[in-house]
């Protein structure tokens, strides 16, 4: 089966390219057999690998598979190889299958679109590029595919592009991820420059010899690895561009800003993870940067009314999560959260994507309503998932992968008791708002007409997940709830564990106790707020602090402003002090010259043979005088 | 018979430039006549007789006859006079002037410094210039033949009415 | 015979042709023109002569010959084109022509 590992890239590039050249010539229906049908193929041959890597691990359990030499530029010898371990088994796993299933689903949601060919290709080039970051087995060969994934995050932002919004969120999202990515460019240069390799494995080891712990090399590139991460996973202060990245249409949505595309910093830093233990000064940024997303993406999907900038800041929120585990050294549970994530943010949005078209793009919360007796089928998935977000205890995916990474961001030896504070203060937070979003938009009275109804390909993909985001959940269970553990000895195999904590099984129950009883508080408060009695919000928003904060966090924080103020704005001016092109008028003046002259001259072709015959005896007497004369 | 020469000089000189100022085209040929005559006599004083006979035969003779033709077929009269007239304004004369002073000082300059030999007086008889000119310039001689015909065939080529006569217009070339 | 120093004769030679091309560079009558181009090219003619007597050698009435046929075909042509000039111009003056002004 490993001999097939470089189909899983080539299955979704190949449909792109059938797609792409020969898009207008097929029918919807081919378009959509071969647009699902080749990553539907891409997660079958994973799941084949993948079955084979657990059952008959290969020699060091990781396995490397050398297509061709992609260049060679003295040291750079870049190969185009894929490699397979635990940490990529499982991110293909991911990206198959989240992928298969929102493709799926496309094949009817994007039914009446115009560039129904377009996107297919589109997506197809994204997972295939996803395959590739994920599979790379140099960072060079990964950053083709964080570009690639880059390039398919703008088309699918402005698909609609004919709305300038679209085409500007598009753009933002674009050049915010660039300020990141050339860090991380720049990051691959120094590890080459200093290490003399890209191959991750390699650079992994010659780091370890090389550098010190805390040299300023190693805190060097590891900070501007985290650069990229913190550009491309929406982390702050990079984050503005994910809310208005929910221009797409929601598949993209789901797929790209929500499951995938967005986790590939933590899968960076993941994959990185031995530069970062090299500089813990960094690492411990990592975590104040998860705590502090976490923080200011869940209070200000608190505010929002747009259901689908709720789930980007949640987004945004949940890869804070990740991002603090990743802080604190529990790489095995970052990872975790990141499929749990993966399956119930897609459901989500799914979800969401399945309301909008029922009621024709009515995006506000408050216009929704009372959809839970219209859309049962769409509640209940979408309950699910929420449930997952929320974790509610014991019965979610989302509460063992987030207990996880709380318990770990207690017991490290890096975290700490503040870490863990606001983790859970951003549990509350999360439950308050995923709640918050549920009742508003299947509760109360009902506010828009239902038009249509999710047909059975949207629905067997949403079932699908959430039953994923139920149940994934149970790969990895604390000691006192039957203590399985199936993904951290697998994970450790590629990543490194953390130094095993005393037991504290009393601690953890506790603290497991109360943050259950967060969530399940945050889940009431959000049934008082907007379901028993909805006048309250309004309430709070009349007094001034309250109203004041509303608008501060619906802004998200008033980034957008600041960075309007201190990057957007002096540059439009300077581009427009520039509007005429300075340099440029050297090259307009020479031509201008020329232009005089030739003008001065011309005005010399008289057309009277007269002056002609002048100015031949003129060149003649001249010509004769020098002779004569010298 | 060297007053000759000068005398001859001088008409010759005169007379040219009276060709060059006059308004009316048929008394400038007259004079140029008169200019070309009293070259031929320059000739036959050095002692280039044969020369001499051909300025009188060919210049002063066939080529201002043909001058004469063309003239009278284009027919112009008093209007054409006026014009000329008109057209020939103290102005225009000083940057020609000028030059061909200039050219005049650089060719006296030339001259004077050169050790030339005086002309002698006696005769290059007619027999010593065909003995050369069939002899070894016999090659120029056929040049000049070809050279002659050439002006035939063009002057034929260009002397032919074109009919319809066509008014001039912008596209012509 | 004359025995005249031979820069006379070469002084008269030059004075004929700046009469000449005074001529050709004022008048614009191509009638003029044409007539004026005849006197510089007997002025040359005239140079070469003037400098076979002084050699005494026949080459500069050789020379002579030569412009002689020159100037002929010359005259040919050039009434030919006054003709046609005048045909489709209806005037003699050169400075009519003047399409080629750039």
């Amino acid at each position: 089966m490993f001999e097939l590992l470089w189909l899983i890239p080539a299955l979704p590039l190949a449909g792109f390219l059938v797609i792409a050249l020969m898009g207008g010539a097929l029918a919807r229906r081919a378009v959509a057999v071969i647009g699902v049908g080749s990553v539907g193929a891409a997660a079958i041959v994973s799941v084949g690998v993948a079955a084979q890597f657990i059952s008959a691990p290969p020699p060091g359990d990781s396995l490397t598979q050398v297509l061709w030499a992609w260049l060679e530029v003295g040291l750079l010898r870049p190969h185009v190889a894929l490699c397979l371990d635990a940490l990529s088994v499982t991110m293909i796993l991911v990206v198959t299958v989240v992928g298969f299933l929102i493709l799926l689903y496309s094949a009817e949601f994007m039914g009446d679109d115009e560039s129904y060919a377009w996107f297919f290709a589109y997506m197809d080039l994204f997972v295939a590029s996803m395959l590739i970051l994920a599979l790379a087995d140099n960072l060079f060969f990964l950053y083709l595919g964080w570009e690639g994934v880059g390039l398919c995050s703008y088309l699918l932002i402005g698909f609609w592009y004919k709305e300038r919004e679209n085409a500007r969120a598009a753009m933002k999202a674009f050049i915010v991820t660039r300020v990141g990515d050339v860090g991380l460019a720049v990051a691959l240069l120094l590890i080459f420059t200093s290490l003399g390799t890209l191959q991750i494995q390699e650079v992994m080891r010659r780091a370890a010899q090389e550098w010190a712990v805390g040299s300023n090399t190693a805190t060097l590139a590891a900070a501007l690895l985290l650069c990229g991460a913190v550009g491309k996973s929406a982390q702050a202060p990079l984050q503005t561009w994910l809310p208005d990245a929910m221009a797409g249409p929601t598949p993209v949505s789901a797929l790209i800003h929500a499951a995938t595309m967005v986790t590939a910093g933590v899968y960076l830093i993941a994959r990185t993870n031995g530069l970062f233990s090299l500089a813990p000064a960094v690492q411990s940024v990592v975590a104040i940067i998860g705590v502090a997303t976490l923080l200011l993406g869940g209070l200000s999907a608190l505010v929002q009314r747009d259901i689908k900038r709720v789930l980007a800041y949640s987004t945004m929120s949940q890869i804070g999560y990740m991002f603090l585990a990743l802080g604190v050294g529990a790489w095995s549970a970052a990872i975790f959260h990141f499929a749990t994530h993966a399956f119930f943010k897609s459901l989500l949005f799914l979800g969401a994507g399945a309301v909008l078209l029922a009621t024709d793009e009515q995006r506000d919360m408050f216009k929704l309503g009372g959809l839970r007796a219209e859309m049962p089928y769409t509640f209940w998935t979408f309950v699910a998932g929420a449930a997952s977000l929320a974790a509610l205890p014991l019965v979610t995916g989302g509460f063992y992968s987030k207990d996880m990474m709380l318990w770990n961001a207690w017991t490290s030896p890096k975290g700490s008791p503040w870490l863990w504070l606001g983790g859970a203060l951003g549990a509350l937070i999360t439950a308050l708002y995923a709640f918050r979003m549920v009742f508003l938009t299947f509760f109360g009275e009902r506010k828009s007409v239902v038009s249509r109804r999710p047909g059975p390909i949207m629905r067997i993909p949403m079932g699908i997940l959430a039953v994923l985001s139920i149940f994934a959940g149970f790969l990895e269970t604390p000691g006192w709830l039957g203590g399985m553990d199936y993904l951290s000895p697998f994970l450790g195999t590629a990543l490194p564990g953390l130094p095993h904590a005393k037991s504290q099984p009393a601690m953890e129950l506790f603290l497991q106790a109360l943050t259950s009883l967060l969530c399940v508080s945050g889940v009431l408060v959000a049934y008082l707020l907007f379901v028993a009695h909805p006048e309250v919000p309004d309430r709070i928003a009349a007094i001034k602090a309250g109203g004041w904060l509303q608008g501060f966090w619906f802004s998200g924080w008033g980034f957008d402003r600041v960075y309007e103020f201190i990057v957007v704005k002096p540059f439009v001016r300077i581009a427009l002090a520039n509007r005429g092109d300075v340099v440029d008028t050297l090259f307009t003046g020479l031509a201008r010259a020329n232009e005089a002259l030739h003008s001065s001259l011309s005005r010399t072709q008289t057309g009277k043979l007269r002056d002609y015959a002048l100015g031949v005896v003129a060149g003649a007497v001249l010509a004769i005088g020098i002779m004569v004369l010298l | 018979m060297n007053a000759v020469f000068y005398i001859s000089s001088l008409v010759a000189v005169i007379a040219t430039a009276l060709v060059v100022t006059r308004v009316n085209v048929v008394h400038a040929l007259l004079y140029l006549i008169v200019s070309l005559l009293a070259v031929a006599l320059i000739f036959f004083v050095l002692g280039a007789p044969f020369v001499a006979a051909l300025e009188v035969l060919i210049y002063a003779g066939a080529i201002m006859v043909l001058f004469v033709f063309v003239i009278m077929m284009l027919n112009l009269g008093a209007r054409g006079e006026r014009r000329q007239k008109a057209l020939l304004n103290p102005s225009i004369w000083i940057g020609p002037g000028i030059l061909a002073i200039v050219l005049l000082g650089e060719l006296v300059y030339v001259l004077i410094g050169q050790e030339l030999p005086p002309t002698s007086g006696s005769e290059v008889s007619p027999k010593q210039v065909s003995l050369a000119l069939f002899g070894p310039y016999a090659l120029g001689v056929e040049l000049a033949s070809v050279l002659l015909l050439a002006g035939l065939v063009g002057a034929y080529h260009l002397g032919r009415r074109v009919a319809p006569p066509r008014a001039p217009s912008k596209e012509d070339p | 015979m004359a025995q005249v120093p031979m820069e006379h004769g070469l002084y008269v030679a030059g004075l004929l042709f700046c009469l000449g091309l005074v001529g050709v560079l004022v008048r614009r009558d191509l009638l003029f023109v044409l007539m004026s181009i005849e006197i510089m090219l007997n002025a040359a003619g005239m140079a070469f002569v003037v400098a076979g007597a002084g050699w005494q050698q026949p080459d500069g009435q050789i020379m002579f010959i030569f412009i002689l046929t020159m100037a002929a075909a010359e005259v040919a042509v050039g009434l030919a084109l006054i003709v046609q000039f005048h045909h489709h111009f209806k005037t003699l003056d050169a400075d009519a022509a003047r399409r080629m002004r750039g």
